[in-house]
């Protein structure tokens, strides 16, 4: 059972600083954000506004040193524990010894999941991110697009309800970005997850995003929460259309508000 | 025919310049010898009487390919292999001390690299010891471990294997701790997501990633084996084995032998490299490699 409040992440004066041989980086300061459950939250901001940390600070791989943050009501670590999410990393990240099948069933033989659920749910999430017929194939054997698919199949197939994603698609073209944003709409759609999603393009973010999470670096921190109100249902072409245009331009006002902090 | 081109037709121009330089270097070594028989001998050869006899001396400083060739057939193939004329028995002799120090050494080395990477205080306190370890000349060190096993009573494989051993783990740990440290933190990261234990780590990414590792440092390490199971057969009047041979043949002058001696040491360390080489294909190929 969900709380009544459905919050999946909530962060409260959440702080997070590293000690480098330069002296302390905050790479967090201060961030209070509620992720409800089945929202999709991109987090957008040039490198080092600590995007990529909030994330890894949800995934408890790395622990923040002040503030407070909560995952289904429990601590990041209990989360992890609880195998509350799935993450995706900027590569696909998968073990080249490993089959595409053989790979999807990785947590899945971590969890303990008996043999034939393994089979079914390789199938089943396969099957989500149009990657049937590939079981048998070795990473190397795919382009860069399939393998990050195959990594999406991998986070989903343990059924958590979070997705946390780190600029997955950051390393691949712009057709083959369209087309899976186009896939991952269509996931996001069917299978109502909570997304957290790390990107750098603004044109990705407005596509994809219910919520937009604008930050900005040193100290790493929140500096607008820009709401979408593009219909559930997208076809890339709303792209296109006045709406998305005006949510874009405040995306980037927003960045350059962030930017000028430091000038 | 690419293989033809690539392949064949370079190592064979290579060797067959070796073999003719290897007859030049006979003439040059046995010729003083030879010249001074003749004198004795009151003879005048001609010039081509002169090279054949000096390379057909009996005990020549430096034998002629095709003596060693004779002589490695005539032992190999023309003796009973259980005989101790054969080269196949000594050969025999040592391979099986070789392998069991190998296997040994294999097995030892990975032991000490899984300490090395999951225990901080061996990481710190091992490795120099082990490092020392290799620094000891072993032609100093085998003599002295024969004499007291053989004072204990403890003689032939054992002693010899142990040596091997000594060589072999080191290549091995070395590698196996490159190879348990090879995941990249991406790798490592997810694992971590998935909460998973520090032996599901283990067996599941750490392991398969040293993979490559290990085969690398083993073709390394069965060639150490080799060298120290000869070596630990030259002190103490060893009577069987390639090294028991070679201390024979330098005993008694008999440079042909020990030459034939050396083909069949060499034979022995190519087989077994080569054996691993295919191990590790075979492995690789299991494991999804990419063909070359």
């Amino acid at each position: 059972m969900q709380p009544a409040s459905q919050a999946v992440v909530e962060a409260k004066k959440l702080g997070l600083t590293f000690h480098t041989g330069d002296g302390p980086v905050q790479a967090l300061s201060d961030v209070d954000l509620t992720i409800n459950k089945g929202e999709f939250v991109s987090f957008i901001g040039p490198s080092g506004c600590g995007k990529t940390t909030f994330l890894r600070v949800i995934a408890d791989l790395e622990k923040p040193t002040s503030g407070s943050i909560l995952i289904n009501g429990m601590s990041a670590e209990q989360a992890r524990q609880a195998r509350a999410y799935g993450y995706v990393f900027q590569a696909a990240a998968l073990y080249p010894w490993r089959t595409i099948e053989a790979n999807v069933a990785l947590p899945l033989e971590i969890m303990g999941i008996a043999r034939e659920e393994q089979k079914a749910r390789i199938k089943r999430t396969l099957d989500l991110v149009n990657l049937s017929g590939f079981e048998k194939k070795y990473p190397w054997q795919l382009s860069g697009g399939m393998q990050q698919r195959a990594s999406i199949a991998r986070a989903l197939a343990f059924d958590a309800d979070l997705l946390l994603m780190d600029e997955p698609f950051g390393a691949l073209d712009e057709i083959v970005r369209d087309h899976l944003n186009e896939q991952l709409l269509e996931l996001w759609k069917q299978t109502n997850k909570t997304i957290c999603f790390v990107t750098h393009s603004i044109p990705e973010a407005v596509y994809l995003s219910t919520r937009i999470v604008v930050m900005s670096p040193r100290p790493g921190r929140v500096t607008d929460v820009i709401e979408s109100t593009l219909p559930r249902d997208r076809p890339l072409d709303i792209r296109e259309t006045p709406e998305f245009l005006a949510i874009a331009a405040r995306v980037r006002d927003g960045l350059r508000a962030g930017h000028s902090y430091e000038d | 025919m690419d293989r033809l081109r690539d392949k064949i037709i370079p190592v064979t121009t290579l060797l067959a310049l070796l073999v003719v330089a290897w007859y030049a270097f006979a003439v040059v070594l046995n010729g003083p010898f030879q010249r001074d028989l003749d004198r004795r001998a009151g003879e005048t050869p001609s010039y081509t009487e002169f090279l054949v006899k000096t390379w057909s001396q009996p005990k020549p400083t430096l034998p002629a390919p095709h003596q060693v060739a004779q002589n490695f057939f005539k032992t190999t193939f023309q003796v009973k292999p259980w005989s101790a004329r054969s080269l196949v028995y000594h050969s025999w002799v040592t391979l099986s001390a070789t392998m069991v120090g190998f296997l040994f050494g294999t097995v030892l080395g990975i032991v000490i690299a899984v300490g090395i990477v999951h225990f901080v205080a061996l990481d710190r306190s091992l490795m120099p010891w082990i490092i020392t370890s290799q620094t000891i000349p072993i032609l100093a060190l085998a003599p002295m471990v024969i004499v007291v096993f053989a004072a204990i009573g403890i003689t032939g494989l054992f002693p010899k294997a142990l040596i091997s051993t000594y060589l072999s783990f080191f290549p091995v740990a070395v590698g196996m701790v490159k190879g348990l440290r090879s995941p990249e933190v991406m790798h490592l990261d997810l694992m971590h997501t998935y909460n998973a234990s520090a032996a599901q780590t283990f067996w599941k990414l750490r392991v398969p990633a040293s993979i490559p590792y290990l085969f690398a440092s083993m073709k390394v390490a069965v060639a150490a084996s080799l060298v120290g199971a000869i070596v630990a057969e030259l002190p103490t009047g060893a009577i069987a084995g390639i090294g028991a041979k070679l201390l024979s043949g330098s005993y008694y002058s008999q440079t042909i032998e020990i030459w034939a001696a050396l083909v069949a040491g060499s034979l022995v360390a190519v087989l077994l490299v080569a054996l691993v080489g295919v191990a590790g294909r075979i492995t690789e190929r299991a494991m999804g490699g990419r063909e070359a």
